[in-house]
């Protein structure tokens, strides 16, 4: 299966902002967030179209996302993912002594994944354990 | 049915002050003058929240009365050794005042949204100082505008309008009809690139050569815009000129500039994926205007270099002021991240990241960051107010808070509120509770109180205030 590696970036975007103000429960704001925006021949090489899933891997954790063309091209190599608990998941939370983790330029790979399911907010909230809970 | 003028809005740091909005029997019906988010956020704040306090039993969230909410978060408070306090960005100066009191009573570590945004950037104002001023000079004033890893459409719609480009100021136009022009333009060279793909069956655009030189509106004697970006954005379109930088290679980009505005030479042909005689007459512009500003986003302080990015683009605002005025503000995010810092530090000496677990407050950002604290494991308890961490914190850090106990004020549903063991539902401070907030270029300005909140909701600031007297109750009689 193709993989490539992009530079990922997570970000604001203007759904994202009306998304949460929605609520973080609505279907606004999981439909705003669970994306990842490429360049359509990034797509093309890795042989996606609009809205398959793909799979975003990088050293600290791996999401499956859908995959959208980006609005504004060309962005050859550059992977997009709005802020949210999806794209939190795959963060590096080093902080190299500032106190902020990574979350912009992070080394990234992407691969087809049009079997695998995204995480529902509930099924990724499930991941997270309380104490004392098995 | 009543119209409300002159409204904050609390939602990001632009924070809009001439807001409408129409109210018929205890609810906004309408909103007037603000931006998506804004209208989205007065429409819709209703729509989910909690109601009762909740207190988790048996891994349950149950209903609990609003005494017994606070005799448990305070107790979970006196228990814990390192407790964090986090959030603040979304509440009250008010509110944030009694949460520095609190967190110096169980001697916790108080942190704010800052950690996670334009903590570098403070840490880097603290090592080279900053010339900045109020956005209201720069609406009138400024003829040069640059947003650097920044993308204002998206997460400051209206700070273009109201501040900058598209704002009518006495001695600057608004640059609205070039923009609707280049839009035009825009339009028409999208329609021809896919009429042309559809002729010739391939992408016959498909990749655009860098423009090697700047557009004529760049040399004119009226407002510019450019914009310093990764990736292009609605904002990059806007503007008279958009320079797209490798990501990662901001720091290179900044020094570049510094160095050309120093006349001294560049030995290469590129810098950061741009060729050097566009940097070139990007510094020459620079040099040429008269008030220039720089606002610069988490671009900048989220990639590698974080903190030195910023020292980078303080230290060019500073060369820039051999030749002319060039003044430098960071975007900041939420309506109150400013007053956070600004509460913390007349409270602390410090703006976030503070330590109180010796009895005095100590600050060291990279130990006592509330993310390097929970990547450690470090705190045994935790008390989160108007933020959602576990939605926004690299999953380590999100999976040791919800393991400890974890108390949350927040007026609405997230996933912090539904991963905590107490739960306040508050009033949303500038709906249903008035209070003072920091805009990013530090004007505090009042939130209003427009609507009542349900009974069962009480404003952060009481909340906070009953903790913090159970938590001296508790510690008096454990003494």
């Amino acid at each position: 299966m193709p993989k490539l590696k992009v530079s990922l970036l997570t970000g604001r975007t203007i759904d994202q902002g009306k998304g949460k103000e929605m609520g973080k429960l609505s279907k606004e704001y999981s439909e705003s967030v669970v994306i990842c925006q490429m360049d359509p021949n990034d797509m093309k090489f890795l042989g996606i179209k609009e809205s398959t899933n793909v799979k975003v891997i990088t050293d600290f954790g791996s999401v499956v996302l859908k995959a959208v063309k980006s609005a504004r091209v060309p962005h050859p190599k550059v992977a997009f993912i709005p802020y949210g608990p999806w794209a939190s998941l795959i963060m590096n939370p080093r902080t190299h002594g500032t106190g902020m983790p990574s979350m912009k330029g992070i080394p990234a790979e992407i691969e087809p994944a049009p079997n695998e399911k995204v995480l529902s907010l509930h099924d990724l909230l499930g991941q997270f354990r309380k104490e004392g809970q098995p | 049915m009543t119209v409300v003028t002159g409204v904050t809005c609390p939602v990001c740091g632009t924070f809009c002050d001439d807001i409408e909005l129409v109210v018929k029997d205890n609810v906004i019906t309408d909103v007037r003058n603000a931006c998506a988010m804004g209208a989205a956020k007065f429409l819709n704040y209703s729509t989910h929240r909690n109601l009762r306090p909740l207190v988790r039993k048996n891994g349950e969230l149950v209903e609990a009365s609003i005494d017994e909410a606070v005799k448990r978060a305070a107790e979970i408070l006196v228990d814990a050794t390192y407790p964090i306090l986090y959030g603040w960005s979304n509440t009250s100066c008010e509110a944030i005042r009694v949460g520095v009191e609190l967190t110096e009573e169980v001697g916790g570590v108080i942190d704010n949204t800052s950690t996670v945004c334009h903590g570098p950037s403070v840490l880097s104002i603290q090592d080279v100082g900053i010339a900045s001023c109020t956005l209201g000079q720069l609406r009138h004033r400024a003829d040069l505008i640059f947003y650097w890893a920044s993308n204002p459409w998206s997460a400051h719609p209206r700070h273009i309008e109201r501040y900058t480009m598209f704002s009518e100021g006495r001695f600057q136009k608004s640059a609205w009809r070039g923009y609707l022009s280049r839009l035009g333009g825009i339009m028409s060279r999208k329609r021809l690139r896919r009429a042309a793909n559809l002729v010739l069956r391939r992408d016959v655009f498909a990749t655009p050569e860098v423009e090697r030189r700047l557009p004529y509106s760049m040399f004119q004697k009226k407002r510019k815009m450019v914009v310093v970006d990764v990736r292009n954005t609605r904002t990059a379109e806007a503007a008279d000129y958009f320079l797209q930088v490798e990501p990662n290679k901001d720091y290179e980009l900044l020094q570049a500039f510094r160095m050309l505005i120093r006349d001294e030479e560049l030995d290469v042909s590129e810098v950061a994926g741009v060729p050097v005689e566009i940097l070139e007459e990007v510094a020459d512009v620079m040099v040429g205007c008269e008030l220039g500003i720089l606002f610069f986003g988490v671009g900048l302080t989220m990639s590698e270099g974080k903190l030195r990015n910023v020292d980078a683009a303080l230290n060019l605002t500073r060369d820039l002021n051999s030749h002319t005025k060039f003044l430098i503000m960071p975007m900041r995010g939420h309506f109150n991240v400013t007053g956070a810092d600004v509460v913390f530090a007349w409270q602390t000496g410090y703006p976030y990241a503070i330590d109180f677990s010796h009895g005095y407050p100590r600050y060291n950002p990279g130990e006592t960051s509330v993310i390097d604290i929970l990547c450690r494991d470090e705190a045994d308890a935790s008390l989160i107010i108007a933020s959602d961490p576990v939605a926004h914190f690299p999953q380590k850090a999100a999976q040791n808070l919800v393991k400890k106990p974890l108390i949350a004020i927040d007026p609405e549903v997230t996933p912090t509120t539904l991963m905590a063991d107490v739960v306040f539902p508050s009033a949303f401070v500038g709906i249903e509770a008035h209070g003072t907030a920091y805009r990013m270029d530090h004007v505090p300005l009042p939130l209003k109180k427009i609507v009542e909140p349900p009974k069962t909701c009480l404003p952060d600031t009481e909340i906070l205030q009953r903790i913090l007297h159970k938590v001296r109750k508790l510690r008096r009689e454990q003494n």
